[in-house]
């Protein structure tokens, strides 16, 4: 039992190290891939090619004045931060990193950097914890005092709502094609079959979309809209309080990229390619961290191309685009599966 | 170690619980209630639910609360809960009822001979799916036909006004 605790605590030391360490980088990226689409150098001092500016700026928050504003409701302005931060976190236990079935220590198997790799309920369990997101950004807005983060909070919440149906849907399509809602075998059964997103194109195309919208990038930010709502949800806040917002953020993308990657492009695994032991477990994780830095990028790139929807816009995709489409797809699938056609 | 995590999920939601009637701030009401709804999904989960559990947090404390804090926000809660009023009959009634409600559960634990939870198959949330649409398939519809019946009440009663 002992060696199990050892082994868990270390898995979850290794993912909290390198979702926090993914932030700085992908700030680092975030900002020299604006540069380089909008034609200009980006950050460039700080180390070679600017690599050390996340450094620089985020011991520049830890140092900044802390500012709570008068008339905030002082208990919920700091706990909606790390709820934001907490539930950012928590999603990524079930996610399917690599492969580690025969790799063992301590006497116990490993399993990849997995934790939770026996949840028999996974996608819904991230469906679950990541519907819980919506209380930082409400309870940031509302906390405040401030009518453009009141405005951003609700804004906010309203779009995770509406999204994460579609979502749903979608994911639903996948849990029909695998009959089990257990992300290692939603990976197995690509990995014997093809990958997801061949036969379930709509569905992919319906979780893309509310993928953006459940982190609240462009196109579809609208809780911040700088030119509407100053900052939105975050505006009140400042220094480290302002730095958890923006992580989680960006670990809400990590996040969003992996399921992409482990619902649709077949996880860790590659076709035609069947290694194991330590190499086997080394290289499914290099597999899975190139195929989610696709996906980042991807982020990055739409957000530095496409202009902010309008709300009304937002809502009428979101009703009337992405749910239909979402349920066309389920439609699809249930008739496959009923057929019997064992190559979907 | 299963009984000290029970032992928490246990005495929090019940101190949660009683937060949640009790505070005089609604949103903190509702705050208490999502803890209340997230340590009893713990406690599905211990006894091998995990289904329920994630059902409970997906439908109960990431949509339906937030529906709520939505609406409390929205009517503009008093942030200090300056005019309130006291309900004295209310208050004696419901202190009465949570008494006897206390004695009765605690008499009910003593006296009936409750044999612990069985181990749940493994794959029970393909269980659970199986079950709602064969044996209780009726009950489902029903259900499900009653939230409609409600939603479309709802929008009915919404149009009246304008």
């Amino acid at each position: 039992m002992w060696a199990e605790l050892v082994v868990i605590g270390g898995k979850l030391l290794v993912l909290a190290t390198i979702l926090l360490t993914a932030v700085p980088v992908m700030v680092w990226v975030e900002r020299r891939g604006a540069a380089f689409i909008q034609d200009r150098l980006g950050p460039n001092r700080v180390g070679p090619m600017g690599l050390f500016q996340p450094i620089v700026d985020s011991v520049k928050l830890f140092f900044k004045e802390d500012v709570t504003p008068a008339g905030a409701h002082k208990w919920l302005y700091y706990l909606a931060p790390m709820i934001s931060v907490f539930v950012a976190l928590l999603t990524f236990i079930v996610i399917p990193f690599g492969d580690g079935r025969d790799v063992s220590v301590f006497g116990t198997p490993l399993g990849g950097l997995m934790v939770a790799s026996g949840l028999e309920v996974g996608v819904l369990y991230l469906l679950a914890i990541s519907s819980l997101g919506v209380y930082g950004i409400v309870l940031a807005g509302w906390s405040s005092n401030n009518k453009y983060s009141l405005l951003g909070g609700l804004r906010s919440s309203a779009q995770l709502v509406s999204y994460e149906l579609s979502m749903g849907l979608a994911v639903l399509g996948i849990v029909f094609a695998t009959g089990s809602v257990q992300l290692d075998q939603v990976v197995a059964a690509q990995a014997a079959r093809l990958w997801n997103v061949v036969p379930q194109l709509a569905g992919f195309v319906v979780f893309l979309t509310a993928a953006f919208a459940e982190t609240n990038r462009l196109p579809f930010d609208l809780a911040e809209a700088e030119t509407e709502l100053v900052a939105g949800y975050h505006v009140e806040y400042s220094s480290m309080k302002f730095a958890a917002f923006m992580m989680s953020e960006y670990i809400n993308m990590v996040t969003a990229s992996a399921l992409m990657v482990t619902l649709f492009f077949g996880g860790w695994t590659l076709p035609g390619v069947h290694l194991t032991g330590w190499l086997g477990l080394i290289v499914s994780h290099l597999v899975f961290l190139a195929k989610v830095s696709c996906f980042m990028w991807l982020f990055v790139w739409v957000r530095w191309s496409l202009p902010r929807f309008r709300y009304d816009q937002l809502m009428r995709l979101g009703w009337k685009g992405l749910l239909p489409l979402a349920t066309l797809n389920l439609v699809w699938v249930a008739a496959a599966v009923a057929m019997k056609w064992t190559w979907i | 170690m299963v009984t000290a995590v029970f032992l928490v999920a246990a005495i929090l939601a019940v101190v949660s619980a009683i937060v949640a009637v009790s505070h005089r701030d609604p949103v903190f009401n509702v705050l208490s209630l999502v803890v209340t709804f997230f340590c009893v999904a713990v406690n599905y989960a211990l006894l091998g639910a995990h289904f329920l559990a994630a059902a409970q947090i997906l439908v109960y404390a990431g949509a339906i609360l937030v529906l709520f804090l939505f609406v409390i926000m929205l009517l503009g809660a008093p942030q200090t809960g300056g005019d309130e009023v006291k309900r004295p009959v209310q208050k004696s009634a419901g202190l009465a009822l949570a008494a006897i409600v206390a004695v009765g559960g605690a008499l009910l634990a003593l006296t009936l001979k409750i044999a612990p939870a069985e181990a749940v198959p493994a794959a029970n949330t393909q269980a659970i799916g199986r079950l709602l649409i064969t044996t209780y398939g009726f009950a489902f519809e029903l259900i499900s036909v009653l939230l409609l019946a409600a939603m479309v009440g709802a929008l009915v009663l919404v149009k009246r006004k304008h």
